[in-house]
């Protein structure tokens, strides 16, 4: 009975958690502290931190990841999927009640002058984003090579994007191995 | 039936390979957009404003919404349960067998690598999703929707000012829309 009430609590608390913040990813954090660390007391801030910075350098969208994480310490295999379940239903229902109210209006005129307008907001929301993101990733010479390269494969070739990176994990190990032997060899 | 399947199979590969959460999804969904027919690139534009300006993480609004233009209902269902099966079988193995995961030489190598080469494909993303949406295309040739772009420039400018970086995207969006119904764009 026990169990089935932590699952419960879990499922509600990443239902908020999933249902309230926008964006997610970095805007969830706080949200995160509040409900898992303030309210519940489930974990310290540190080991929130920890699930978080895992969830972070792990395929898959952070938030989930996060989640499952969480979910997996607190009551296990069952507790992981709980939290991800909770995490996911608000979007689910948010997203297709959206959707489906959008596509009954799209052929109506003004819709369509409201998305010519906000359509420039996207390219211009996004391309805060790529600056965001390259002046945190891009740190060194061998960074910004690296990031040149992979941009001159995708806007001029057609190679899967799978594939990119999975090589470019592979030449990171691969630096990061050669870098280590050369300090080796210099002490 | 056979969409279901390959619908679950595309967001799998993307819940497998897209890492850097939301953003790091859209190279993987616009793949998609040339690849599938299941929406364009104008659609996805469309997608990125409503899934930043709901609730919820932005990589999985997109995903659903993703799955619903390709199916309905079933296939925003399908669509995130594809994109959220690896998270959980990774995190869960990661939890019960590796301790410091994201301590490991090996795993911070790979990000060395893996960081920049994200960027640059988001950034290619970005490029892309620029050219469709600021061009119109009539008989073959390319025009700029001057209103658009318009509208993305100046709002690039105001968002360097670090007091307007702040402001939800969703504001932004209602602006835009505002904008675009006033002059007709």
């Amino acid at each position: 009975m026990e169990n089935w009430r932590i699952l419960w609590q879990l499922y509600v608390a990443f239902f908020r958690i999933g249902g309230l913040t926008f964006g997610g990813g970095l805007a969830m954090l706080p949200m995160l502290k509040y409900e898992l660390v303030e309210k519940k007391k489930w974990l310290t801030e540190d080991a929130l931190l920890d699930c978080y910075a895992i969830g972070q350098c792990t395929p898959g969208i952070i938030a989930v990841n996060t989640a499952t994480f969480v979910g997996y310490r607190k009551r296990g295999v069952a507790g992981g999927i709980i939290a991800t379940l909770g995490m996911v239903t608000p979007s689910l229902v948010i997203i297709t009640l959206v959707a489906a109210c959008l596509e009954n209006f799209m052929d109506n005129v003004w819709l369509q002058h409201a998305l010519m307008g906000v359509r420039g907001i996207v390219c211009a929301l996004m391309l805060n984003t790529v600056i965001n993101l390259a002046r945190k990733s891009l740190t060194d010479a061998f960074t910004c090579v690296i990031c040149g390269i992979v941009l001159a494969i995708c806007l001029f070739t057609k190679l899967p994007t799978i594939l990119i990176v999975v090589v470019s994990a592979v030449i990171g190990i691969l630096s990061e191995r050669i870098g280590k032997r050369r300090k080796g060899d210099e002490t | 039936m056979e969409t279901i399947w390959e619908l679950f199979w595309e967001f799998f590969k993307i819940g497998a390979f897209a890492v850097g959460g939301g953003p790091a999804t859209l190279p993987f969904l616009m793949d998609l957009a040339e690849k599938k027919p299941w929406y364009t690139m104008e659609q996805l534009t469309d997608m990125i404003a409503i899934s930043e300006s709901t609730p919820g993480p932005l990589g999985l609004n997109m995903s659903t919404y993703a799955g619903f233009q390709a199916m309905g209902v079933v296939g925003g269902l399908i669509s995130s349960f594809g994109l959220v099966l690896p998270s959980v079988i990774i995190i869960i193995i990661i939890a019960r067998f590796l301790d410091n995961f994201n301590k490991n030489p090996y795993v911070e190598g790979a990000f060395r690598g893996i960081r920049p080469a994200v960027t640059a494909l988001i950034a290619a993303a970005v490029f892309n999703l620029c050219r469709v949406s600021l061009f119109v295309e009539t008989d073959g040739e390319l025009a700029p929707a001057v209103g658009s772009m318009l509208v993305a420039v100046l709002v690039f400018g105001l968002l360097q000012i670090k007091k307007l970086n702040r402001f939800h995207p969703a504001l932004w969006f209602l602006a835009g829309a505002v904008v675009g119904v006033v002059f007709g764009l």
